[in-house]
């Protein structure tokens, strides 16, 4: 049924195809080498309403093709960080219901006029969100923020940062969750992959922020935050097999037409069932990940199936793209060749949005196991 | 200002295009079906004026069931609402069976100001549709555009030729061809295909035309295609070996074929 569902978003599929292979494709070299991508590509996608999907309109499984669509028609996961980033930076202001915070920040990103970015982890905390020590003390109608954030997705461009920051006891009941526009220092991190997507080190020294920019209610972060991490990880993992689509597509493509020893590298079995291998594990991969999608989407509760779709997709994307690399022989290590990028954009889907192994550790426990 | 948009559906131009073998008429299932691009500048054109002068827009297609798929396009681009000619008798009809059906489907809209069509579709490419049309609604032909304005009750409108460009104009209503300079088509946008599931789209026979199937379709047709036969693969070229000589050696292969 689920898959019925999403190939009847076959309109919705041939917009998103079209405006990756006319505003994407042509300018993403060049993205790469910048390090970042233009504000101008936020409002082309926002004119799409491309921004607004999960929030004003459509819901996960539009979400779930606009990701595969863009990946698999030549964009990249790097792509979906940058451009995405209000993904995670604005559901949690968006669900508060505070028109105030929607009218200042969420509509403004979903316009394509604001750019967001979500700050959680800390130098000292990654896996363990509730160990963040960013502090910020209330004085008046504002909080003083001291601390520091890091790996921060758009964090060079940001307009706005939605920052978890301690605001009470530790552990996990002292974490709220405060927007902050200005008054911090950023540093720009050099990274192995997602080149296109700037990622940040933010410094923030007794920052002032206005008590009205803070999200849902004091002490209430970590709830917020833990809810949203579902939908990021099933993006992320859709991510995970649609980059192992594009790099299958584009190994059938090249083993086609690349002769060795007389003929082309595809006839020879090795080489033709390594592909049908490939599509195997993406195939399997993608059929999960999907089901789960609609579940997420019908409210269900399927956190455990959610670290399984997450760690299963980007096992099989890991894979492939290593097996696309190998399959382009030189090629596949030149940066001229799209699976190059694409192995390494590929590294940080198991790292990114909850770990691999804290994803394994989080079913255990849910299965009652651990 | 209402304004008739007449859109095609029509294999990609990417996919491999054949005729079948049984009337040789152009096999529509082998390839990807599209809305003619043409016609996408046509919808783009017909919403840019409606976004000027207000009123609406409908787009008419003729074509199989599956034109619904470019119809939904047109009205996923903006267009109000759509009327479809789908009928088994229609299969093989030219142009001058084609035009008639048009022009029956446009009189079933109300007070229409405009009509616009592409100047050739990418298929069939005989580009006389819209004129043959124009003939039989009675209407003044403004073809092969690549600037249309509208002041008051006046379409004006640049045709460019190898010779230079004529400036023309008509008075409304009106029916223009457009050419691929016209305009840069939009994307539908997301909210625009949801909407597009909920616009009306009617669909028609001939029979409710009030057209006699006899007259359309390949029965009705004044041409047969008898025969059809792919054509031959193109041979390996002739390679030139280049002793100091190969200036005057393609010169003389120019010459063999004539060119020069
Ligand atoms: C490109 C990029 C973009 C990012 N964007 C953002 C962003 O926009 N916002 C944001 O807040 N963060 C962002 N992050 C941070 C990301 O969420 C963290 O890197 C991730 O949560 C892991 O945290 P860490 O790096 O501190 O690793 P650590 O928590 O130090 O973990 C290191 C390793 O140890 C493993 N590990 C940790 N704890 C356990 C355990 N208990 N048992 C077994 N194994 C364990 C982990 O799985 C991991 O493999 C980004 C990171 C990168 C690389
Ligand atoms: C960084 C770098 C440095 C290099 N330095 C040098 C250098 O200094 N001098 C030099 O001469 N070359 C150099 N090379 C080239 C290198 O030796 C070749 O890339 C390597 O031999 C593979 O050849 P290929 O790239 O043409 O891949 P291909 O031969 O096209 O092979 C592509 C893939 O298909 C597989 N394959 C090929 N044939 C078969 C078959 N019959 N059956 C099954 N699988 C098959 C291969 O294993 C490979 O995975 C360098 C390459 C790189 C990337």
């Amino acid at each position: 049924m689920i898959t019925k569902d999403l190939y009847e978003r076959k309109e919705f599929r041939q917009l998103v195809k079209d405006f990756t292979r006319n505003e994407i494709v042509p300018h993403l070299d060049e993205w790469e080498r910048q390090g970042e991508v233009p504000r101008e590509l936020h409002k082309k996608a926002a004119e799409l309403d491309l921004l607004g999907i999960g929030f004003e309109h459509g819901d996960l499984l539009d979400s779930v093709v606009l990701t595969e669509e863009i990946i698999q028609s030549g964009g990249s996961s790097g792509v979906m960080a940058a451009l995405f980033t209000l993904g995670i930076a604005i559901p949690h202001i968006w669900q508060s219901g505070n028109q105030d915070l929607i009218e200042r920040f969420a509509k403004p990103a979903i316009r394509g006029e604001k750019i967001g970015s979500l700050a959680v982890t800390e130098p000292g905390a990654g896996s363990d969100v509730a160990g963040i020590r960013t502090k910020a003390v209330k004085e008046g109608d504002h909080y003083i923020v001291n601390g520091t954030k890091t790996f921060i997705t758009s964090g060079c461009r940001a307009d706005f940062v939605t920052t978890a920051v301690r605001t009470g006891e530790k552990g996990h009941k002292g974490i709220s969750l405060l927007v902050i526009e200005d008054g911090f220092t950023r540093r720009k991190l050099d990274k192995m992959g997602w080149h296109c997507s700037d990622t940040a080190e933010l410094h923030f020294d007794d920052v002032h922020v206005p008590a009205k920019n803070l999200v849902g209610e004091e002490n209430q972060g970590f709830a917020l935050i833990m809810r949203q991490f579902q939908v990021e990880r099933i993006t992320m993992a859709v991510e995970a097999y649609a980059t192992a689509q594009r790099a299958l597509d584009l190994t059938v493509e090249w083993t086609r037409n690349r002769e060795t020893f007389g003929k082309p590298l595809i006839k020879n079995q090795v080489v033709s069932h390594k592909l049908a291998e490939m599509a195997q594990k993406i195939d399997l991969a993608r059929t999960y990940t999907r089901e789960v999608a609609a579940r997420v989407n019908r409210n269900e509760e399927c956190v455990t199936e959610v670290c399984f779709a997450k760690n299963a997709a980007v096992q099989a994307c890991g894979e492939v793209v290593d097996a696309a690399v190998q399959l382009h022989g030189g090629m596949g290590y030149m940066r001229e060749s799209e699976v190059e990028r694409h192995y390494r954009d590929a590294r940080i889907l198991g790292i990114g949005g909850g770990a691999s192994e804290v994803m394994t550790e989080l079913a255990a426990r849910r299965l009652g196991f651990a | 200002m209402n304004i008739v948009v007449l859109v095609k559906q029509v294999p990609d131009t990417w996919s491999e295009r054949k005729l079948t073998d049984a009337d040789h008429t152009l096999d529509r299932e082998s390839a990807d079906a599209v809305l003619d691009e043409i016609n996408e500048r046509a919808v783009e054109e017909a919403l840019q004026l409606q976004e000027a002068h207000g009123g609406e827009v409908t787009v008419i297609a003729m074509g199989p069931d599956r034109a619904t798929d470019a119809i939904r396009k047109a009205l996923s681009m903006g267009a109000d609402k759509a009327i479809h000619v789908s009928d088994e008798a229609l299969h093989g009809s030219d142009v001058l069976a084609t035009a008639k059906v048009l022009a029956k489907a446009i009189g079933t809209v109300e007070n229409v100001d405009l009509v616009i069509a592409g100047n050739e579709a990418t298929d069939g490419r005989a580009g006389a549709v819209p004129a043959i049309l124009a003939e039989l609604l009675g209407l003044p032909q403004v073809t092969q555009l690549r600037k249309v304005t509208v002041e008051g009750t006046t379409i004006k409108g640049e045709r460019e030729t190898d010779e230079g460009v004529a400036f023309l104009e008509a008075s409304l209503p009106a029916v223009v061809s457009v050419t691929e300079k016209i305009n840069e088509p939009r994307y539908p946008s997301f909210k625009g295909i949801m909407a597009a599931k909920k616009k009306p789209v009617s669909t028609v026979t001939v029979a409710d035309l009030g057209i006699d199937a006899s007259e359309v379709g390949l029965s009705g047709a004044y041409t047969q295609v008898l025969e059809a036969a792919p054509k031959p693969p193109r041979s390996a070229g002739q390679r030139v070996e280049d002793g100091g000589d190969g200036g005057s050696k393609i010169a003389e292969f120019l010459v063999g074929q004539k060119l020069i």
